[in-house]
């Protein structure tokens, strides 16, 4: 049942082959099984999601419920689950159940979907490899000394190791692309504010946007079906009607105009990856797609524009963390300023204070305009970049990392190489505009994945491109060894 | 040397939402610790601030009646420091783009004449918690019912001169703001707060001096006094060759004096920015139109319609026109009497706002209704009862809650004005103190008052007064 997809497992279920229960069953024996070594999954809902399931068969029985009724997932642990533990990858959270769900949890328990447990992440989402998590590192089930991207490394690797048929992610600067493409498997990222982030524990509230990591555009298509839409709950959520993406995966491909970013077929770029994207590229066109040359002269700023915007929004939004209400507090405080520092000094680990403090730092007085507000003006230019990139093509197609996965600890003492990991995936969320990662091919038997990006609320022509490149191509069915 | 007292005002006031400005969370004073604080007021991972549209509606009635610019896009900012009250660990505030800019509102000076003080800004905020220390055995509490309820935080110019001039404008604005129906301006639940900004200079010099904050100015006198006293003390400074510095101060109204808070070297790096989770506020002209199509006729306005059509002082409307409902209450009279405004307001300022005061209520919980008021002045109207007799029924129906026919009636208080019956008094009277009849018609013309008195005491006060006076001059003629 696990090797199967998500629109299978539907008409399965439908079909009455196996039951929910069934499913779920097997996948949560699966998990049991195999997440020791992976350590993708940091709480597993075993009775809630047994109860989830028994109501879920009863509803199909019945005749009711929709693609997702019956279907186990998984939620990163990011997201506020009620009654259930809620760590965000952090010490500070250990001891956190949150009393709510976020939107996303709902809408998806309220189609029926089965929740089997939440997947370990970097801390508060600060991390491009999932080693910065309290919980330790995630392994690559292609390579487990390899580490899975990050920070929505646990979604990544539970998927592309068929413990859960898709899982949700959040995407600040690539938390959902990077890990898809290390792991080979389908994630996206939708436009800013097409997802509700209530309940999403923020990390840079401007950027993050939740979404879905799958094996194919197929299934990220039935998952965000549910999941996008305004939320009165969330003031940057957009009001805006959610289109039929199932129904549009078939819509013609020929034609499209594609967009090869300049920028990004840079010197940093492994050659072989390169070469991939460019095979996969020939498969677009053999589908009638056209490609031209497209540049985002700005693009390069991306980064260190991004170390300035989000760790400025981390350093505030992390405040709430004080040991006062919720979470760690440190033992015997001897009065309130010790209270904070210990507690939060115990609480967060290295990456995330190395942010709160680089944060603090941009918005100081003196300091504000030379990097906050220099910042967002050049994030305004990588957005007019895209805009004028968007008038000459459909869709942008680049590579959505520099490389496959490196190995665990490779680049933990070295910030720097490790933010430019982001490098491919930043400008999408600086300019707030939907993308999505595919697998592409191996480079030394590590899955290498292709970015497509579009303009706002484009996510219907990006899944459908990703769609017609896995009618063509098999990568997005290759499964490590060991997890066939 | 000579000084000037250079003053701006910072007021905070509560707006009259029913529920918090970024959540649903029910604003109500009093209510037991924490009951009225959600997720979202407790700052809970992942929850996310709504602006409650009210609060805006509330800021944009404020900016119309005061004459101000209103920002077509506002911009709410965080403003971060660590206080266990303030859940975040940061406010969400306005502060390079508020939504209300540039208004003036007129001030009366002791000598009567006008001032128009500017207003900087008044922008939207959230409020903070509250740290409880007592009865907790030595810990602290945190109580986070008052946490994100709306305030609008008015900014004045420093065009204040005086702690007479901070109070009369601190008071036009507290009439304002409840003539708007946005705050109930109620201070001893902490709804209308003042920070004061003072400094002084040498008389005739430009340059502002170094200012002090004052904080914790929670009444009208308090801020008198505050005002008064850091202003000897930066006097005594500046002349005992020292420099102020600029700093926090509390004011301690148990021992009349302030004290420092923290200096600006300690002062918080607040870090404002864009707060990512709000949309900039975006005002409509439609919405500015509909707002002002609510505006009620403000102080000023009705002031001046009193002193043209109702023939009263600037001083005497200035009064009336302090509370809306005052005011209503004294139109209300002058319409059921069918004019005598004069009297009307005579007797609102008087009886009426001397038993209030007295039994500590305000105008709205009057134990006497405007219609009630109206029927006893209807009955010096018709010279049925003396003004003064007026007054004892006056204290009557206060007292009784009866109307004024009925107590005239119960005690027998009207008025005589059979000239037969007030000449057979003033008869007995004359024929009672023969030496005062005497000197009176010797020329001695001030004993005129002790018939007058003494005719009243035989009538107990009932005699016309107007006809008492004819007929005794008639007959004291020798």
């Amino acid at each position: 049942m696990h090797r199967l997809t998500i629109a299978q497992l539907s008409a399965a279920l439908r079909r009455r082959e196996f039951s929910s229960v069934e499913l779920t069953r097997a996948l949560l024996a699966r998990i049991a099984r195999l997440n020791g070594p992976l350590n993708a999954f940091l709480t597993i809902t075993e009775e809630t999601a047994l109860a989830a399931a028994r109501r879920a068969d009863e509803a199909l029985q019945s005749g009711r419920g929709g693609p997702l009724t019956g279907i186990p997932i998984a939620h990163k642990d990011i997201f506020c689950t009620d009654g259930i533990r809620t760590t965000c990858g952090s010490r500070i959270l250990d001891n956190f159940v949150a009393p709510y769900d976020a939107t996303v949890v709902e809408r998806l328990h309220a189609a029926g979907a089965v929740l089997l447990g939440k997947t370990n992440m970097d801390e508060f989402a600060m991390g491009s490899s999932n080693e910065t998590s309290y919980y330790g590192p995630v392994c690559n089930p292609w390579d487990l000394k390899r580490v899975p991207g990050g920070s929505s490394g646990g979604s990544a690797a539970a998927v592309a190791a068929r413990l859960a048929p898709a899982a949700t992610g959040t995407d600040t600067g690539g938390s959902i692309r990077q890990p898809a493409a290390l792991t080979g498997i389908t994630g996206v990222k939708p436009t800013y504010g097409r997802v509700s982030r209530y309940g999403m524990i923020a990390f840079a509230s401007s950027l993050d946007q939740a979404g879905v990591l799958a094996r194919s555009a197929e299934d990220a298509a039935l998952l965000l079906q549910v999941m996008a839409g305004f939320d009165p709950r969330d003031s940057t959520s957009v009001d805006e009607p959610v289109p039929d993406y199932h129904a549009a995966l078939d819509a013609p491909l020929k034609g499209l105009r594609i967009g090869l970013l300049r920028e990004f077929f840079d010197a940093g770029l492994d050659a072989g990856a390169a070469k991939l994207i460019h095979s996969a590229l020939d498969v677009l066109r053999a589908q009638g797609a056209v490609t031209t040359e497209v540049s985002l002269p700005s693009l390069p700023l991306s980064v260190p524009t991004y170390y300035v915007v989000a760790p400025a929004e981390c350093s505030s939004n992390l405040s709430r963390f004080d040991g006062v209400r919720f979470g760690y507090r440190c033992e015997n405080p001897h009065d309130l300023m010790d209270l904070y520092k210990r507690s939060r000094g115990e609480g967060f680990g290295a990456e995330v204070k190395r942010r709160i403090m680089t944060g603090t730092y941009v918005l100081s007085a003196g300091y504000y305009d030379a990097y906050y507000l220099k910042a967002q003006k050049v994030r305004q230019l990588i957005s007019d970049d895209f805009r004028h990139a968007f008038e000459q093509v459909d869709v942008v197609i680049g590579p959505t990392a520099p490389t496959p996965a490196f190995e665990i600890g490779a680049k933990v003492d070295d910030p720097i190489t490790m933010y430019l990991n982001d490098i491919y995936t930043i400008g999408a969320n600086l300019a707030g505009i939907p993308a999505l990662s595919v697998p592409c091919g191996f480079v030394s038997g590590l899955p290498v994945g292709l970015q497509i990006m579009g303009p706002v609320f484009s996510e219907a022509r990006l899944l459908k491109t990703a769609h017609w490149y896995q009618k063509e191509t098999e990568w997005h069915r290759s499964v490590p060894k060991g997890y066939e | 040397m000579e000084w000037e007292t250079v003053i701006g005002l910072e007021i905070h006031a509560q707006l009259a939402t029913r529920s918090k400005i970024f959540s649903g969370s029910s604003t109500a004073y009093g209510a037991p610790p924490n009951t009225q604080a959600n997720l979202v007021d407790l700052g809970y991972p992942g929850v996310l601030p709504v602006l409650n549209g009210a609060a805006v509606r509330m800021a944009v009635k404020f900016g119309l009646a005061t004459g101000a610019s209103i920002a077509r896009r506002s911009i709410f900012a965080r403003k971060n420091y660590f206080y266990p009250d303030l859940p975040k660990g940061y406010q969400i505030s306005q502060y390079e783009r508020p939504v209300v800019e540039e208004g003036t509102l007129d001030i009366v000076l002791e000598d009567g004449s006008r001032k128009t003080i500017g207003i900087t800004r008044a922008h939207l905020e959230e409020d903070a918690g509250k740290s409880l220390h007592e009865g907790l055995k030595g810990m602290s509490g945190i109580d986070l019912n008052r946490a994100g309820t709306p305030l609008l935080e008015i900014v004045s110019e420093p065009d204040m001169r005086s702690a007479k001039e901070a109070v009369a404008y601190m008071k036009k604005i507290h009439t304002l703001v409840r003539y708007l129906e946005i705050c109930d301006g109620n201070m001893q639940e902490g709804s209308f707060r003042c920070d004061a900004n003072v400094s002084v200079r040498p008389m005739g010099t430009q340059k502002l001096g170094t200012r002090a904050e004052l904080k914790n100015l929670n009444s009208f006198r308090f801020v008198e006094k505050a005002i008064n006293h850091e202003v000897e003390r930066q006097i005594e400074i500046l002349e005992g060759g020292g420099t102020v510095v600029q700093e926090t101060r509390l004011y301690d109204s148990d021992r009349n004096e302030t004290r420092s808070m923290r200096s600006k070297e300690e002062a918080n790096d607040y870090r404002y920015f864009p707060d990512p989770d709000l949309l900039p506020l975006a005002i409509e002209e439609s919405l500015i139109a509909e707002v002002r199509s609510t505006l009620p006729e403000l102080p000023d306005e009705k002031a001046t319609r009193f002193v043209r059509e109702h023939g009263l002082s600037d001083y005497d409307a200035g009064v009336l026109t302090a509370s809306r409902e005052l005011a209503g209450y004294y139109e209300s009279v002058v319409k059921a009497l069918g004019g005598e405004p004069k009297l009307a307001a005579n007797w609102v300022m008087g009886e009426l706002s001397g038993a209030l005061n007295r039994d500590g209520l305000e105008i709205g919980a009057s134990r006497l209704s405007a219609a009630g008021l109206a029927g006893l002045l209807l009955r010096i109207q018709d010279s049925t009862i003396s003004g003064k007799i007026a007054k004892e029924v006056f204290e009557a129906m206060w007292s009784e809650g009866k109307e004024a026919d009925a107590i005239i009636e119960a005690r027998g208080l009207r008025q005589i004005t059979d000239a037969g019956a007030i000449e057979r008094a003033i008869e007995a009277v004359m024929t009672a103190n023969p030496s005062q009849l005497a000197d009176y018609r010797a020329g001695k013309d001030k004993l005129f008052g002790f018939f007058v008195g003494q005719v009243m005491k035989a009538t107990q006060g009932k005699a016309n007064p107007a006809q008492l006076n004819e007929l005794l001059k008639e007959k004291l003629k020798p």
